[in-house]
């Protein structure tokens, strides 16, 4: 089943020093990619080379300069509840605590207080936060802050779950463990995951399949499929399998930005 | 909780310097060291607010100044708040408002007094003004780079939880412009009281600002010092009620003392 379809996404950015003398930076170069239903979809490249831009156009945040994306056959057309986004810089509300920050998609979505305040309770404990509910976000690390975001993107159930880099302001520890978290949650959801991160290691222990992504202008060179064992824990860092495919998928990473280097 | 008991111990410490100026004041007018015709010594002045205030007198000119002051700062905020919303939201109003801005917020509201006089007349009307002209500068700029620096990241994560313009503006634009906002009414409210002050002692017949004048004019230097302890308490009231709306709207902000 195919969940996501993208159709040949471009984006072209108006600048006064664009890199091509007019005015313009091609930032995606037409993108071309079927995401499944129920898979984690992991994409890798280099910085700047337009994945967050993807994403938001995924989102829905910014409109594609050319190309159409269709959700279960229907085109997007801005941002909708059925898909949820965890930054990089978190974006929680300092203003509101911990549960009102989970609530508030639940607030736009129209859910009554009762129900939402049952589903915020939920979802603090699926992330690990319960005792933390009335905490405002000045009072939380960085690790507890996204597990706050993944539970506030979680909270009005979308199908679609899109992450951009969501560790990558992390300590490797606080990363290692949410990584497991973020396993363990999607395991219990069965979202559709499309997960953006600079970082092999993180794309390959957690992805079904690694989308390689380059630059200038941002297109998918290559589509690598992970087929490691699930559930995956902690130990399975160490194991022979993973090594040896972290390994390869770099090889193949460097060797696509090598390729676009001399082009 | 160890912070309360803290603040416990610091509050009387906050008080020393005051205690010893107070001390200073008696004693320096005492001593011959300073005349006392033109210091009068605390003892005295709260003699004068006594009888001042048995007399009605002081209420009378205090009621007038407040009148006054929250009437024209008043105005100032319920205008300049949804005018700063306004200019900061949309770029292109602010670009075409900001040389104007800028112009009239540098004009010091004192010397249009004589104009708010010649337009408005002697009485009430053009003193409020001109509180209304010297409070708007700080709530409109405030308000307006509270708007603008509203962070892009909370907009657009706000956008992709399917917010529509107007609870993004009720529930992100509002809350994140409030710290800047309360800011501005804070400056506002200083520069309230100094220009009534300043507007009462050029053109009013009542007033404290009126009365400072006055009593010097009289010769009555216990009842000048009186008034002026009312002008700094005044002030005093002013400023703390704003710093406590500022704690009580900012729960959410890290603890930073403001005083």
């Amino acid at each position: 089943m195919i969940k996501v379809k993208v159709e040949g996404i471009t984006k072209v950015f108006h600048s006064k020093n664009g890199n091509n003398g007019n005015g313009c930076v091609e930032a995606l170069g037409g993108i071309n990619l079927e995401i499944r239903t129920g898979e984690f979809l992991s994409i890798v490249g280099p910085s700047g080379c337009g994945k967050s831009t993807f994403l938001e156009i995924l989102g829905g945040l910014i409109k594609p300069s050319c190309g159409s994306i269709y959700i279960d056959g229907k085109a997007v057309n801005g941002p909708n509840h059925d898909r949820g986004i965890v930054f990089q810089g978190y974006a929680l509300f300092p203003w509101r605590t911990v549960t009102e920050n989970i609530a508030y998609g639940l607030e736009e979505k129209g859910v009554l207080k009762k129900t939402r305040n049952e589903i915020c309770k939920k979802y603090i404990s699926l992330v690990g936060l319960s005792g933390f509910e009335d905490h405002y976000p000045y009072q939380l690390s960085g690790g507890m802050k996204q597990r706050v975001a993944i539970a506030r993107a979680l909270a009005y159930d979308p199908d679609i779950l899109l992450m951009d880099e969501p560790f990558a302001a992390l300590d490797a520890q606080t990363r290692d463990t949410l990584q497991c978290e973020v396993l363990r949650i999607w395991e219990e959801t069965k979202k559709t995951v499309l997960f953006v991160t600079h970082n092999i290691e993180e794309a390959v222990f957690l992805a079904d399949r690694i989308a390689v992504m380059s630059a200038r202008p941002g297109i998918i060179k290559r589509i690598i499929n992970i087929p490691l064992s699930r559930p995956r824990s902690e130990e399975f860092r160490t194991s022979q399998d993973f090594i040896k495919l972290r390994q390869e998928v770099g090889y193949i990473v460097r060797e696509e930005a090598k390729i676009t280097a001399n082009s | 909780m160890s912070g309360k008991k803290q603040r416990l111990q610091r509050t009387p410490r906050k008080f020393i310097a005051l205690f010893v100026f107070l001390i200073l004041w008696e004693l320096l007018p005492a001593s011959g060291i300073i005349s006392k015709a033109f210091f009068a010594p605390p003892s005295e002045v709260f003699e004068a607010l006594i009888r001042l205030t048995a007399s009605g007198e002081l209420w009378v000119h205090t009621s007038i100044s407040l009148q006054r002051a929250v009437t024209g700062f008043g105005l100032a905020a319920i205008i300049m708040i949804p005018l700063g919303f306004l200019m900061g939201w949309y770029k292109g109003f602010e670009e075409v408002a900001d040389g104007l801005v800028q112009t009239m917020r540098q004009t010091s509201s004192l010397s249009l007094f004589p104009v708010f006089i010649l337009f408005l007349g002697i009485g009430e009307v053009s003193k409020i003004a001109v509180i209304f002209w010297g409070a708007q500068w700080p709530i409109l700029l405030n308000t307006i780079s509270g708007v603008k620096s509203v962070d892009p990241l909370l907009i657009k994560s706000a956008r992709s939880m399917g917010s529509s313009a107007i609870s993004l503006f009720r529930k992100v634009v509002i809350p994140s412009s409030l710290p800047s906002i309360i800011t501005g009414l804070r400056l506002g409210a200083t520069h309230s009281i100094i220009v009534l002050v300043a507007a009462e002692m050029i053109g009013a017949k009542s007033g404290l600002g009126y009365s400072v004048i006055n009593w010097e004019y009289n010769f009555m230097i216990p009842e000048m010092y009186a008034a002026i302890v009312m002008l700094a308490l005044l002030g005093l009231i002013t400023n703390y009620s704003l710093v406590w709306l500022e704690k009580t709207t900012t729960k959410w902000k890290e603890e930073i003392t403001i005083t």
